[in-house]
């Protein structure tokens, strides 16, 4: 068992990577004095999202990528399932 | 005319000290006069690296208030007789420090000197934004691990905002040097990648210094690395970034895993 979470673990530096990413996205935004544009677009994104269905905060999340010729904004947003879907 | 560099990072522990005494180091035996003044007030550390902690009279808070004059402060280094030291105070409170006494004693030094390494102190309060306030040259040491790299940002953001040059409307130059940095791990996908870490802070990278036993030995023994083992792995790494920061073009390989019989074995199974 041991043995076989060793071979599946994930790496980690990756993660690191996309994480600082993000953060310094948001920093970078705050430092500078701009207008932070991801945390805009989330919050945004967030109030026209519960306009139809109640989102939580925490099951929002942003990813940036940012390669040499586009960056890519990825918004995935966790709807609750209906009350009595099942 | 001296250049003064700044060697920073925002966080601590990531070896701003053990780098500032080995570029200078470095330097000097290439035959540039150098000085590396320790700005750690309150928390010295630069003589004890560079094994002069016993021939601290003076310092540099004393030069500044005007109690001691600059030549009796400056330690010559036994080994390099280009190599000077200016210690940082043990004692006295940290705001002695005035910003027209910093400048008065680094005018004065950049006429006898052709480097003035300036190793800062860890964070963004007076005494860092005092070290590289009359930077040329910015060095931000940054370890692979995410905390530094957060911190190197924030520096970079101070570099380009706070220094005499940003203010002037001139560029600092920046350079990043990668400490502590485990190509094995890098290659498992367990530690940032150097091209991962220049991606996020886009400065211009000036050496890696590979993790190794050689650091924590020539500290011990209170000798730059570059003195004390100069064909360690470490050492040419900063002999080669010394150069890089004279203008030299030499090339720069990111160093990989050297694999025994059994890392090998050991490797192929894990990655």
């Amino acid at each position: 068992m041991s043995l076989m979470s060793f071979f599946n673990r994930r790496t980690s530096a990756p993660v690191a990577r996309e994480r600082l990413q993000i953060l310094l996205a948001h920093e970078r935004g705050i430092v500078g004095g701009k207008p932070d544009l991801v945390a805009q677009l989330r919050e945004e994104i967030l109030a026209v999202v519960r306009r139809h269905v109640m989102v939580e905060h925490q099951n929002v999340q942003v990813k940036m990528n940012r390669d040499a010729d586009i960056s890519t904004l990825e918004i995935e947003v966790e709807i609750p399932a209906p009350v009595g879907a099942r | 005319m001296a250049k003064v560099l700044v060697v920073t990072s925002g966080k601590g522990g990531v070896g701003k000290t053990t780098s500032s005494a080995a570029l200078g180091a470095a330097l000097a035996h290439g035959g540039d006069k150098v000085v590396v003044i320790d700005f750690d007030v309150g928390l010295r550390n630069l003589d004890l690296v560079m094994g002069a902690e016993r021939r601290v009279v003076f310092d540099l808070i004393n030069v500044v208030q005007g109690d001691a004059k600059l030549s009796q402060a400056l330690i010559r280094d036994k080994r390099l007789e280009n190599l000077s030291l200016l210690p940082a105070s043990q004692t006295r409170d940290k705001d002695a420090l005035t910003e027209e006494g910093v400048a008065r004693v680094l005018s004065d030094l950049r006429e006898k000197f052709d480097w003035i390494i300036c190793d800062s102190p860890a964070g963004i309060e007076r005494g860092a934004t005092m070290a590289m306030r009359h930077a040329d040259v910015a060095v931000v040491v940054t370890n692979p691990e995410v905390s530094s790299v957060r911190d190197s940002d924030r520096i970079i953001g101070l570099l380009d905002s706070k220094t005499e040059k940003a203010e002037n409307g001139d560029r600092i130059e920046k350079h990043l040097l990668l400490t502590r940095y485990d190509p094995a791990r890098a290659e498992r996908g367990e530690m940032l990648k150097v091209d991962d870490v220049l991606e996020i802070l886009s400065i211009p990278l000036i050496g890696i210094i590979p993790e190794s036993e050689e650091v924590l030995r020539a500290s011990n023994v209170g000798s730059p690395v570059t003195l004390n083992n100069p064909a360690s792995a470490p050492g040419r790494a900063y002999f080669d970034a010394a150069r890089r920061l004279k203008g030299e073009t030499v090339e720069l390989t990111i160093p990989s895993e050297k694999k025994g019989l059994l890392g090998k074995l050991f490797g192929r199974r894990a990655a």
